[in-house]
């Protein structure tokens, strides 16, 4: 919504850059703390990852290289379920949050085994605290009938769920106007200017000011960071994504390539390009994905595709999330990351308490961007 | 079954004509006729309801954009029915809401099972 | 695999196409077209290799005329390849169609998308009860089929293909119980400007007003300023009556079929797919591909003719079909650059000629606005369910544009990909915000734009 105010009007506690998954999970999370925020975000086309997402609440295997990482996954999937019925509370969407657990169909005995070692490393580092169970072909058709051949097997993960990424966006953009709230649709920002009191931001709509700012534009945050004396080496990475048309439920779990939605959509993908700013879809990858699919669930050959997108991971060299405060100009944050579904409830409660109150128990120092240039 | 007034055909020029069965009741159809065409001749309305509340559709604009003439043809659920052209012996059944997916595995399948489905189609094919 | 290549892929087999088809190959281009349809001939001249009907002055000889096309494709050497649904085109021409539920794919030098129009979605309160149909529908039905729609029967709506209908169900035999015309009073005085123009066609100026006279004569029923439509279904939820108003009086028909239309659009599913640049034409009140004078696209080796390109008949599709033809032979050097003008001069003077009688008839057929920016509990998505006001609540809580809602509301999300409900919800959005269609924008098409199964698109990878 563009808001025509006068310029006392355009003076908020808190800006955040970014009305995708991030931006408004870590923006309500600071009106909880009591901050008025104004979101600055772009219009109807932009790259919006958000709205690309397989929509994935995942734990298992993640952090396998950075056990922090792991650790505030796994906190933030025990989040979501308030985060979730809070959401439902305030605005009436059920966001169709499922943490039943979640498989992952490995098509290769090779590919099994390889798994199964990695998640049996993490749970070494975390001291036994980390469930998984590995599954041959006869123990995952206990779990899905339809699993086909040509499976080796899983790795199930308790942890793990789903829900519908654009309900979710959808709820939280409703709390967070229900809360007085200000998105300005024409706010790509250009310019960030540190005052005496704050920053000031200048937009395609004009000026804001803010005492402190977020940093939540997914790949923008590239360009935004060294405006405060932060930097952001985000690279695209594109996903291609299958959705199919509704059928009746069969899948009851997620898996790393193939979910079924409440509406009863069917979900294809998980592929990794590095492609640069091309967000479109390729023919080869896209077979490639339904071929894999049709490979671990042989019914899908009959089901018809309806649409198929690439969107942009925000991805870092080591794939782990930024999170940030400048030393240089304090006040301003930097919080990005690709999986803005499962670290939803983490970017609404705790990271947004960090940055309402400067301080936390998270580990946060192992996310910042030094890691790159040591 | 069929429930609504049919639509009526003009003297046509000389064609084939087959037999398809339209929730079971067979109607003689002229070749060329699409399959939402038979419906509507045969007077099988709604010929689909909708996923998303139950209500009622039936063929709306026949030239492939609405997709509101989806089918059960053949055993195959959310046909196009305005883009499949009639075949003797096709059954078509109206499409109840989701489809449901075959559970049979295609390599599960014997041979006899595919007599409905597409080498029927192939041998016809014109 | 070795992937076939041809100087010049035709999608859509309709007059553009089959006029663009036969002029290639007459310059020894090696051609391919591809049609989604079992038989050549687009929606106008739908199954003209094979009438349905007998007699052949119900349709009339505008129909006819598609013949000559036909006769000329067969005559010419170009591969046709029927039943072939265009899937997705990559930005280098490689094009992946679907037949027989089997994918293929082959590579084109040049392309050119003639992929026509379709009937602008007509949203009003009832739209979607069994019984309401498109005026395209029923003149399909008559083409390939010779069926006609059970009765009660009333046509409702606005433009020359409703009058045309009524005038060919008329001379079938049809018992019409009356056709409500929606066109709203001021257009007739708006579109006089346009009148002198319109006179360069003045034998197809002619042949609306014959086909009024026509049905006056026949005795039908003709009710000017319709407005609110509401058809209402009887307790099985089949269309049984239809309710509307003429000034300040409400009045009711009984019927079982209601005939539907506000006139036609270009199909832009596959130009939009290719991100080709697009302009809002306000007269018209629909989306086109922008185009030089030839028909080249905004990517070079892309071309568009025929209603895909603008809205101009099927006479101006066949001339643009040979026009673009032309040009594309030059650009492949089968022809010089003063070859091309000399060949070309004679149609394209036909082809202003065809186009002169268009903004009478876009402003005199502009919709109402109750079509364009229907009232809030009418569905505006009808795969989805979605309806105008809650596309309208959608804006007020600050979604800018069409891909905003969708991603919030699921309209658009449904099998037609849009095509039902791109250009309401675009309108309905720019009228909350107080902007043009222009900066509203349009859904961002996907691939595929025709639906192909897994298992079709899975063997593509073998």
């Amino acid at each position: 919504m563009t808001q025509f105010s006068t310029d006392s009007q355009r003076r908020t506690d808190v800006c955040v850059l970014g009305g995708g998954i991030v931006g408004l999970a870590v923006a309500l999370g600071l009106q909880r703390n009591g901050l008025s925020v104004t979101i600055l975000d772009e219009g109807d086309i932009a790259l919006r990852a958000s709205r690309g997402n397989f929509g994935l609440v995942w734990v298992q295997g993640k952090g396998d290289t950075l056990p922090e990482y792991a650790a505030i996954s796994r906190l933030s999937a025990k989040l979501w379920a308030n985060h979730a019925l809070r959401l439902k509370e305030a605005t009436g969407i059920d966001i169709q949050l499922q943490q039943r657990g979640g498989l992952f169909l490995c098509l290769s005995e090779q590919e099994l085994s390889q798994r199964h070692a990695m998640l049996t490393r993490m749970q070494k580092t975390a001291a036994g605290d980390y469930p998984f169970k590995t599954l041959d072909l006869q123990q995952l058709r206990e779990f899905i009938p339809e699993a086909g051949p040509e499976v080796a097997g899983a790795t199930w993960g308790p942890e793990d769920g789903h829900l519908n990424p654009l309900f979710y966006l959808r709820a939280m953009t409703e709390q967070f106007l229900q809360r007085g709230g200000t998105i300005d649709n024409s706010g790509k920002v250009s310019k960030i200017e540190p005052t005496d009191s704050g920053f000031t931001l200048s937009s395609d709509s004009g000026q804001w000011h803010g005492d402190q700012i977020v940093l939540a534009a997914g790949l923008g945050n590239r360009d935004l960071a060294p405006h405060v004396g932060l930097s952001a080496p985000l690279v695209p990475n594109r996903g291609q994504v299958l959705i199919c048309e509704r059928v009746k439920p069969f899948l009851n779990y997620p898996t790393g390539h193939v979910r079924q939605t409440n509406e009863g959509t069917l979900q294809l993908g998980d592929s990794k390009e590095d492609v640069g700013f091309d967000s479109g879809t390729t023919s080869d990858i896209i077979a490639k994905i339904a071929h894999r699919a049709s490979q671990m669930f042989p019914l899908l050959r009959d089901v018809r595709l309806i649409r198929a997108w690439g969107a942009l991971r925000v991805m870092t060299p080591d794939g782990y999330p930024l999170y940030e405060a400048s030393q240089q100009y304090p006040g301003a944050y930097l919080v990005t990351c690709h999986s803005g579904v499962t670290l939803g409830a983490l970017h609404e409660g705790p990271i947004a308490d960090w940055i309402a109150n400067d301080r936390t128990e998270l580990p946060l120092e192992v996310f910042n961007a030094k890691r790159f240039t040591l | 079954m069929p429930n609504a007034l049919p639509f009526k055909r003009l003297p046509t020029n000389k064609a084939e004509w087959v037999t398809v069965y339209i929730e079971g009741q067979p109607v003689k159809v002229r070749q060329g006729d699409s399959a939402a065409a038979a419906v509507l001749a045969a007077g099988l309305q709604p010929s689909r309801t909708t996923v998303v509340s139950g209500s009622g559709r039936a063929p709306y604009c026949l030239m492939g954009v609405c997709f509101e003439c989806l089918l059960q043809i053949d055993g195959v659920e959310n046909v196009q029915g305005c883009m499949t052209p009639a075949r003797e012996g096709m059954q078509i059944m109206s499409q109840k809401q989701a489809r449901q997916l075959n559970n049979s595995k295609p390599s599960d399948l014997k041979p006899t099972d595919l007599k409905n489905s597409h080498i029927k189609n192939e041998d016809t094919a014109v | 695999m070795n992937t076939p290549e041809y100087d010049l892929v035709i999608i859509g087999a309709g007059p553009a196409g089959m006029s663009a088809a036969t002029t290639a190959s007459s310059h020894g281009l090696k051609v391919a077209i591809l049609d989604e349809q079992a038989a050549p001939g687009g929606q106008i001249y739908r199954s003209i290799s094979s009438p349905a009907i007998a007699n052949e002055s119900i349709l009339g000889a505008d129909y006819y005329h598609g013949r000559t096309l036909l006769s000329a494709m067969r005559y010419a050497k170009v591969d046709y390849f029927p039943s072939s649904s265009v899937w997705t085109v990559s930005p280098e021409l490689l094009i992946s169609f679907s037949k027989a539920g089997k994918s293929s794919q082959i590579k084109a030098k040049k392309l050119l998308i003639a992929t026509g129009a379709q009937e602008r979605p007509v949203p009003f309160l009832g739209w979607t009860l069994p019984g309401v149909m498109s005026c395209g529908a029923a003149q399909i039905l008559l083409k390939s089929s010779g069926l006609i729609p059970s009765g009660p029967l009333v046509l409702a709506g606005s433009g020359p293909l409703l009058l045309l209908i009524a005038a060919q169900l008329n001379r079938a035999g049809v018992e019409i119980e009356a056709i409500l015309d929606t066109t709203p009073k001021g257009r007739y005085l708006k579109s006089l400007r346009h009148l002198p123009a319109a006179l360069r066609n003045l034998p197809l100026l002619l042949k609306g007003v014959g086909l009024l006279i026509e049905l006056k004569r026949a005795g039908v029923r003709y009710i000017n300023n319709a407005a609110q439509l509401k058809a209402l279904p009887d307790d099985t939820g089949l269309l049984t009556k239809l309710q509307f108003k003429t000034g300040e009086a409400t009045d009711t028909f009984n019927c079982k079929t209601l005939l539907v239309h506000q006139g036609v659009v270009p199909n832009v599913q596959l130009t939009r797919a290719l991100q080709l640049e697009h302009q809002w034409d306000e007269l018209q009140q629909c989306w086109k591909p922008t185009l030089d004078s030839w028909g080249e696209s905004s990517q070079a080796g892309i071309f568009v003719a025929g209603d895909s390109s603008g809205i101009a008949g099927a006479r101006a599709a066949e001339y643009m079909g040979e026009l673009t033809a032309r040009r594309i032979a030059q650009q492949l050097d089968k022809l010089s650059q003063e070859t091309l003008l000399l060949k070309t001069a004679k149609t394209g003077r036909l082809l202003q000629q065809q186009q002169a009688i268009r903004p009478f008839l876009d402003a005199l057929y502009q919709p109402a606005d109750e079509f364009l920016k229907p009232s809030d509990e009418t569905l505006v998505c009808r795969c989805e369910e979605v309806t105008a006001g809650q596309i309208r609540s959608m804006v007020a809580q600050g979604c800018t544009g069409p891909n905003q809602t969708k991603a919030f509301s699921r309209a658009g999300m449904g099998p037609c990909q849009g095509r039902l409900c791109g250009l309401t919800v675009a309108q309905i959005i720019a009228n909350e915000r107080q902007v043009t269609v222009s900066e509203v924008g349009y859904y961002q098409i996907r691939t595929p734009i025709k639906p192909l199964t897994i298992g079709e698109l899975a063997d593509l990878a073998e």
